[in-house]
């Protein structure tokens, strides 16, 4: 497991920098970076953050610390030897930085070193808001990075070909957007059962649909474009044509719609979590198994402050970024805006 | 228009065979009715009573082609799984829950009021609310205020739904007990009080996205050129906004949310579980936490009846408003 995390982690690092030698390369793309980076620069650096901690979640490997046996044989990623010593658990609720454990007032094994407390199992809970980082990005980035491709497939081909193809595309895109996307993707997990990549499968099938029209629709708006007519005039064969002026005239509103998806798709896994049928170490469950430790006297907030608070964050970093990001790229909204 | 209406509601239809298609591949080949049956009965139950409980939930057919019945027999083909699915949907026989052996239609019936009573005011005020906002934040746009809504509106959109409902009930149900945490009646006045909390939540955690969109439309009307008109004639800017581009505003707007009004009917998730509304919403939670499959596959066709009715309503009400358009 751990090195299928590590191979995930190096093909993602070499898409990234591939990523961004196309955008230092395209004078387009440059100056939309630059001009994103001068208009939210913190919105940026916590995004950054967010993945570097998910990176860091992603590399494990085997030995090195740990006291006991049991320890010493599981593969551990950077973010848990992070939190060291191995085991930086107490035995149940412990109050932000208190010395004594919060029912009974015993003494804490790590008295005043968890900055937000412990839960009911005694895990950090600093600890667990950072694991949930990986899980959300998987969630949002994993399952967008999957389905964009496929959509662009369908999309661009049934946008570009026309006739049965397009009939066909959407036919089955009128069929699955009609199913109340919450409801359509419960069933899917319902059936296909509960686990990490069937999350992400049934997830990826509802949120497919909102990138295909997009795709579809821009291109049959290209489709008719008089550079493509000249393209064609030319005798350039379609495969290089939707290479070369379809795909690169899509790709901004692709991103924009990857965006405010990302946000849609981590929101929607903490109903998920809510009705029993979400990620493990999501921030979703971790809100969700805290939502009664409110009404204890006296008040456990800790919990529920750390995942709320982290998901908040990125969620919110993720929207800003999209919201100037679409100012950036569209004509219509840049005027105005200036 | 009525040539475009039955071409419309032809394709509506054929969209409804393609969403049964999909349910059946769901819930018949994907999931096995042996595992279904299994997780009903336990796993321990005598084959007499796991067979009985298929026959009596009419799990017990072949899935596409019925064996039993000779090459030339009709029921070949009718006697199975995928034509017992089509039929029993198409004519809204929806049988009894997996769980409890209750009639769903009977459930359906008895949520749908508790549903309503909680989406109706909750689509009312939100709309009223959000148009008001809108229109405010349009009327003062590119100053500080407008900067400062926006600003709270991305605010509130990140915050999860989860989040809104579990601090509503704990400030306002438990610190400040302007309103009972949850619950529900059926007599008007005590149902008001169940309802007003849900209600509050449900606006507060919807209002940012709409606010935004909102302000999109009513800033597009503003910058167009019956705008200037009307200000070169000598209007006051309230009678511009109110008189002129509200008016205006009013058509995109209305288009959008119609699309939502079907939806009222199948109820808020979250919202009701959570608050203890036993609506539609409550029954569906109850599904899946009770790995209820018939109930689920019940809701889940409703809602796309529902979102298939709301598209044809919004073209037609699309033509109905807009005079420009035109169907044909």
């Amino acid at each position: 497991m751990s090195s299928l995390s590590n191979a995930l982690v190096i093909v993602l690092l070499l898409a990234g920098g591939w990523l961004l030698r196309g955008i230092a390369r395209d004078r387009f793309w440059r100056e939309n970076a630059v001009q994103l980076w001068r208009r939210r620069p913190i919105a940026v650096v916590a995004l950054g953050l967010f993945v570097l901690i998910g990176l860091a979640d992603s590399i494990a490997w085997i030995g090195g610390g740990g006291d006991d046996e049991v320890a010493a044989l599981r593969s551990r990623t950077l973010i848990d030897r992070a939190f060291q010593p191995e085991g930086f658990t107490e035995a149940s609720y412990s109050a932000p930085l208190a010395a004594v454990s919060f029912y009974g007032g015993q003494p804490l094994k790590h008295p005043g070193k968890h900055l937000l407390g412990t839960d009911i199992l005694g895990r950090d809970v600093v600890y667990r808001a950072f694991k949930g980082v990986r899980v959300a990005l998987l969630i949002g980035g994993f399952t967008s990075l999957i389905v964009i491709p496929i959509a662009l497939l369908f999309g661009v081909s049934a946008g570009y070909f026309g006739k049965r193809i397009d009939d066909a595309v959407f036919f089955v895109m009128t069929v699955l957007a009609s199913v109340p996307s919450l409801l359509l993707l419960i069933a899917l997990i319902m059936v296909m059962g509960r686990g990490t990549v069937q999350v992400c499968v049934a997830l990826g099938i509802t949120g497919w649909v909102h990138f295909c029209r997009i795709a579809r629709g821009e291109t049959l708006k290209l489709r008719e474009a008089e550079f493509v007519d000249a393209a064609r005039a030319l005798g350039v064969t379609d495969l290089s044509i939707i290479k070369r002026h379809v795909l690169p005239n899509i790709a901004h509103l692709i991103i924009i719609s990857f965006a405010l998806s990302f946000t849609g798709l981590v929101l929607a896994e903490t109903i998920l979590s809510y009705l029993g049928i979400g990620l493990d170490g999501s921030w979703g469950q971790m809100i969700d198994q805290a939502r009664n430790e409110l009404s204890r006297t006296p008040i456990i907030w800790w919990n529920l402050t750390g995942a709320s608070v982290a998901l908040f964050a990125l969620v919110l970093a993720v929207n800003v970024i999209a919201d100037a990001l679409r100012d950036i790229i569209d004509p219509r909204t840049r005027r105005e805006g200036q | 228009m009525a040539a475009y209406l039955i071409r419309r509601l032809l394709y509506g239809l054929l969209t409804v065979l393609g969403v049964l298609l999909l349910l059946f591949v769901l819930f018949f080949a994907v999931t096995d009715p042996d595992d279904i049956a299994r997780k009903a009965v336990g796993e321990r139950a005598r084959p007499e009573v796991y067979a009985q409980w298929k026959k009596n939930h009419g799990y017990d057919r072949p899935l596409i082609l019925n064996r039993a019945w000779a090459a030339g027999d009709p029921r070949r083909y009718t006697d199975t799984l995928l034509y017992e699915h089509y039929r029993r949907m198409l004519t809204f026989d929806f049988g009894n829950s997996d769980n409890d052996d209750s009639a769903i239609a009977r459930r359906l019936k008895e949520g749908m009021g508790p549903s309503l009573s909680l989406t109706v005011p909750l689509f009312a005020f939100g709309l009223v609310f959000g148009v008001l906002l809108a229109l405010f934040v349009a009327f003062f746009r590119e100053t500080y205020i407008d900067r400062a809504v926006l600003v709270l509106c991305m605010l509130t959109m990140s915050i999860a739904s989860l989040l809104y409902i579990i601090s509503g009930q704990y400030l306002i149900g438990m610190l400040l007990k302007w309103f009972p945490i949850s619950g529900f009646a059926f007599e008007p006045w005590l149902a008001g009080r169940f309802l007003a909390l849900p209600v509050l939540v449900g606006v507060v955690s919807g209002i940012g996205a709409d606010v935004r969109l909102y302000r999109t439309i009513f800033v597009e009307e503003i910058n167009r050129d019956y705008v200037r008109t009307a200000r070169a004639k000598g209007c006051g800017e309230a009678r511009v906004m109110l008189a002129h581009v509200l008016r205006n505003a009013l058509i995109p707007i209305l288009t959008n949310i119609v699309i939502t009004i079907p939806f009222l009917f199948t109820g808020a998730l979250l919202l009701e579980s959570f608050f203890g509304i036993p609506g539609l919403g409550s029954l569906t939670v109850e599904a899946i936490q009770g790995n209820d499959f018939s109930t689920l596959r019940t809701m889940v066709y409703l809602g796309a009846l529902l979102f298939i009715a709301g598209q044809i309503l919004t073209d037609v009400s699309y033509a109905l408003v807009d005079p420009r358009v035109r169907l044909t």
